[in-house]
């Protein structure tokens, strides 16, 4: 197991309620009473029925949102404000639309007033790791889906956080394209170990990628109710490391735990 | 690539070119025989001929005010009055827009004044600028900055309250301060707004310009217009409309080159180019 020390990122008894004017004046609780804690280099993936609250947890650990109760720390200090060491990928489209893709990826080195010769140098080197090295002129939507998340990777990664957190960042993508992509990030990921938040609704995504399995409950009030170390070996093939026996065996272990809380969630969506 | 669509056919495109040629030459001929007595009485055409004009008439009157160059002085005033109501107008409108989009209380207290204002109609504002400003450009500035303010206004305020949230947290988490959010995030989304709104706000600086002129000005083409009317010379009062008309469509093409250059990054309609 982790242990709290030396943790990249915690999230602390965290509960997050939303004022809901025109409801009943209790808000709507998202997050309840949760417990993460992410160790330095670990990749951690968090499962869960649609609408359980997901994003909101990475939201919080982002900075980007602020909980109603209970404690973030990153790398044992008390976050306030937005997460420095954080980088942050969404699963919607967050390039900017009127900067090609260049100045997309430079963008963060930008904000830091890094001086332009450098900028250029770097940028040119993260497009050539992923893959855009000729594209640099496009704008994002001249890009294809693929070629939007390679842009969105470089940006974030080009800062060197981290932490990073990930929501559904792959969802988007088609299965063949979606498979190249999450090799893709356990080559860059393993080239310096960072912490990795990712939330997924996909269950084979989550165990082909992660050291760990975090599972949640279904929403309203989520909070974490399975935890699974995922012991097979790096480096690997996600498309091949779905056949091996022990995959298949951590899935059924899984899935067996998720199934109520999947059904749970889908009533309460059927309800709404 | 573009996907072919029917316009692009250069045969079509030629024919239509001609239809169009002849339309206009169909309104000229039409225009010409209701007032000479060719097929008309003479009584008929000397009537039609004092409320529209006579098409050889115009036509010569145009040529000879490009070929004297007296109409070079009048139309460059029009064209100063135009560009400075549309520049500064759009300056005022992008100011204004981006404060009170970012600022709620602002916002709140100036939302029925701005209502009240846009409700107005502005071009009952030109006596009052005339008094303030003179009959020289300033008031005519004046006028149209009233009426391009608002456009540019409503399209920068809108433009800010619909960034892309993802795109705002995403600006947020590489780091961007917040005057750096306002000039990589809030601005350039504002200004795909103002530009989508170029062809309209031009138009209106000109409005203005004309206008102005129109109620009381010593130069400019609408003064012209004023003056011809003055002394009943329709002739001349169409002379002039022709040459707003040619001079607006100029404008517009203006415009639309502009257009074409600074909004790269935006996908044109049915566009479809990928890789």
């Amino acid at each position: 197991m982790t242990q709290p020390l030396g943790a990249a990122l915690s999230l602390e008894q965290v509960t997050v309620t939303f004022s809901a004017p025109g409801r009943d004046s209790a808000g709507y609780t998202a997050v309840r009473d949760t417990t993460i804690v992410i160790a330095a280099g670990e990749f951690v993936s968090v499962v869960g029925p649609t609408g359980c609250g997901k994003s909101t947890l990475l939201n919080i650990a982002a900075g980007l949102l602020e909980a109603s109760a209970g404690d973030v720390r990153v790398h044992g200090e008390l976050l306030a404000g937005i997460n420095r060491e954080a980088g942050y990928m969404f699963q919607s489209d967050a390039l900017l639309p009127w900067l090609s893709a260049h100045d997309n990826v430079a963008l963060g080195l930008r904000y830091r007033g890094v001086h332009e010769s450098t900028v250029r140098v770097k940028v040119t080197a993260w497009l050539a790791r992923v893959g855009l090295g000729a594209h640099g002129h496009r704008y994002p939507h001249q890009l294809s889906g693929g070629m939007k998340k390679r842009v969105a990777l470089a940006q974030m990664l080009i800062l060197e956080p981290k932490i990073l957190l990930m929501d559904e960042p792959f969802s988007a993508l088609d299965i063949q394209t979606r498979q190249l992509m999450e090799n893709e990030l356990l080559e860059l990921w393993s080239a310096d170990r960072k912490s990795v938040v990712f939330i997924t609704h996909d269950l084979e995504e989550a165990i082909s990628l992660s050291d760990r399995v975090i599972v949640l409950s279904a929403g309203p009030a989520t909070r974490p109710i399975g935890e699974f170390m995922i012991d097979l070996p790096r480096p690997r093939d996600v498309a091949e490391i779905r056949m091996t026996p022990r995959f298949v065996a951590l899935h059924t272990q899984i899935w067996s735990a998720m199934k109520d809380e999947v059904l749970k969630g889908y009533a309460q969506s059927q309800h709404h | 690539m573009r996907k072919a669509s029917t316009t692009d056919d250069p045969w079509r495109r030629a024919r239509l070119a001609l239809y169009q040629a002849l339309l206009l030459g169909t309104i000229f001929a039409v225009w010409y025989l209701m007032t000479e007595p060719v097929l008309v009485s003479e009584e008929f055409a000397r009537n039609t001929a004092f409320f529209f004009g006579k098409p050889v008439l115009v036509l010569q009157r145009t040529i000879e005010w490009f070929v004297s160059g007296k109409i070079y002085e009048h139309l460059l005033i029009t064209l100063v009055e135009t560009l400075l109501a549309f520049a500064i107008g759009t300056l005022f409108g992008l100011g204004a827009g981006l404060w009170l989009a970012l600022s709620p209380t602002a916002s709140a207290l100036a939302d029925p004044y701005i209502k009240a204002m846009n409700a107005m109609p502005r071009v009952i504002l030109a006596p009052i600028f005339a008094v303030w400003f003179g009959l020289g450009i300033l008031s005519k500035v004046a006028l149209g900055i009233t009426l391009v303010f608002f456009i540019v206004f409503f399209n920068v305020y809108q433009g800010v309250k619909e960034v892309s949230p993802v795109v705002l947290n995403n600006a947020r988490m590489l780091g961007a301060s917040g005057q750096q959010l306002l000039r990589t995030v809030y601005v350039p989304s504002a200004m795909s707004w103002v530009f989508s709104s170029l062809h309209t706000s031009v138009g209106m600086a000109f409005v203005g310009a004309v206008v102005g002129e129109y109620l009381g000005s010593a130069r400019g083409v609408g003064y012209l217009i004023l003056q011809a009317e003055g002394a009943f010379d329709i002739n001349t009062v169409f002379a002039g409309i022709l040459v707003l008309t040619a001079f607006a469509l100029a404008l517009d093409a203006m415009v639309s080159v502009a257009e074409r250059r600074l909004l790269v990054w935006r996908p044109a309609q049915g566009e479809t180019e990928r890789l």
